[in-house]
């Protein structure tokens, strides 16, 4: 247990509409893709996680092989969970299939609190611009 | 998964007189296992869990616990599983070293670092006398002085009632613990779906006496669906829907609840030529509050565990 501490952590809340192993996979997705996670940095052991959130550690083991599954994480034998380089696991037409409900979702409740096209695409540049900036940010880390 | 299961019963039934208490049960625990034993007060949970532990014999069907006819459990094999209940005996002037002294005489797999580490969990000092002890603090003894022998499965019948959050909790953990050892079962009954959230890989529903799920908690959650149904005016009449459980009917607009959700139900809906058809998540609560709801048909999700006898 010498290697990187993990400075990241988790946060799961029960009676969620979103079941408690997607809470953990959006969680990395969202840590990985804002930079608050890089390539090399180890994750908990499923053990470790299940004790410190309390949870069945089947339902980490869930979590974790979904991510793997992805390309997200690899399990190094006697080492622990990594995040590696993201493979390409989807073609990208089934990518693209991916986005459409996100953005239908994210659209529509947007639409429903009255924001115009305009003002919509204008906060959609900002965030991203927000998104990547913090990425390019934490870079510097080890 | 292929071990014989740690609990099976076939067309388990118990009767009241004429009133059936449980009625044709039929289950499989799988060894390794932490199973929730849910259902409504009254439902016939804490019948079951007597007649499993051989308190009470079945009216009909039968049982077997650890592979032993629950009719005739022999001590050895009883003392090989751990139960935990409300009215645990204890003598209020023993402290707690000493309760758990007594209580190792019966047991020769007493392991009395984990009584200590159980009874340290819930910050009991072992020589607090058990006449002193909190509600909280007696239920963090009785789990140490049902732990310490080293069950293979643990049989828990509403653990967590009348217990403070901070004491629930560590409750919940100390079963999280016992999962280190992958051929340890826990069989607990509760209300607290939060609880059931965290820890339970299968989930049963007893509903009037009879089961009406048991599956993995996974495969409940994705049964159980809710779709809207956005219309321009007012909606339409609803058709039969296979598997419908609940409805709302606002305007312009339907939310329903389905089990068994898949591609014929999903047709069955479109047909009604909704402006907009979205699936909404819903928790594991409310998943099981419409299950068990008194509208709608009956269902059944009895999958996986299922008898295959």
């Amino acid at each position: 247990m010498c290697i990187s501490t993990v400075k990241f952590s988790f946060a799961i809340s029960t009676g969620s509409k979103v079941p408690i192993y997607k809470q953990i996979t959006d969680q990395v997705w969202m840590a990985v893709a804002s930079g608050r996670l890089a390539v090399g940095d180890q994750l908990p052991s499923v053990r470790a996680l299940a004790e410190e959130l309390v949870v069945n550690p089947n339902t980490i083991a869930h979590a974790y092989s979904d991510l793997t599954r992805d390309g997200l994480i690899e399990s190094r034998a006697g080492r622990g969970v990594f995040i590696v380089q993201k493979r390409k696991v989807f073609t990208s037409e089934e990518a693209r299939r991916r986005l459409e409900p996100l953005l239908d979702a994210a659209i529509g409740e947007a639409m429903a609190l009255d924001f115009s096209p305009q003002e919509l695409s204008a906060a959609f540049q900002k965030k991203l611009d927000q998104w990547t900036q913090s990425k390019g940010g934490s870079s510097d880390h080890e | 998964m292929n071990e014989p299961p740690v609990i099976r019963t076939r067309e388990l039934t118990r009767y009241f007189g004429r009133k059936p208490a449980v009625e044709g049960l039929t289950l499989d625990v799988p060894r390794g296992s932490v199973f929730a034993f849910l259902g409504r007060n009254g439902s016939g949970k804490t019948t079951t869990i007597r007649m499993l532990l051989g308190l009470m014999q079945p009216t009909r069907g039968t049982g077997a616990v650890l592979g032993h006819d629950i009719r005739a459990l022999p001590p050895g094999v009883r003392a090989r599983i751990g139960y935990l209940t409300e009215e645990h005996q204890l003598y209020g002037w023993m402290n707690v070293r000493e309760c758990g002294d007594f209580q190792s005489q019966f047991y020769p797999r007493w392991n009395e670092k984990v009584f200590r580490g159980v009874v340290g969990h819930f910050n009991l000092g072992l020589t607090a006398r058990v006449k002193d002890l909190s509600r909280g603090e007696r239920a963090g003894l009785c789990l140490g002085l049902t732990l310490a022998p080293e069950p293979e499965l643990l049989i828990l019948d509403d653990p967590t009632l009348g217990l403070d959050p901070v004491a629930c909790r560590s409750l919940v953990e100390s079963m999280i613990y016992l999962t280190r050892r992958s051929d340890r079962t826990i069989f607990f009954s509760s209300h607290q779906l939060a609880d059931v959230e965290r820890v339970a890989d299968y989930i049963a529903i007893m509903d009037h006496s009879v089961l009406r799920a048991c599956c993995p908690l996974e495969t409940f959650r994705n049964s159980v669906q809710q779709v809207r149904l956005q219309f321009p005016g007012a909606p339409p009449p609803l058709p039969a829907i296979p598997g419908l459980l609940q409805a709302f009917r606002t305007e312009g607009e339907l939310r329903l609840t389905c089990v068994h959700y898949n591609g014929a139900t999903e047709k069955a809906l479109r047909a009604l030529s909704p402006a907009q058809f979205e699936m909404v998540p819903i928790s594991l609560e409310d998943a099981f509050i419409s299950y068990l709801g008194e509208r709608g048909e009956k269902s059944f999700i009895l999958s996986e565990t299922e008898a295959k006898s």
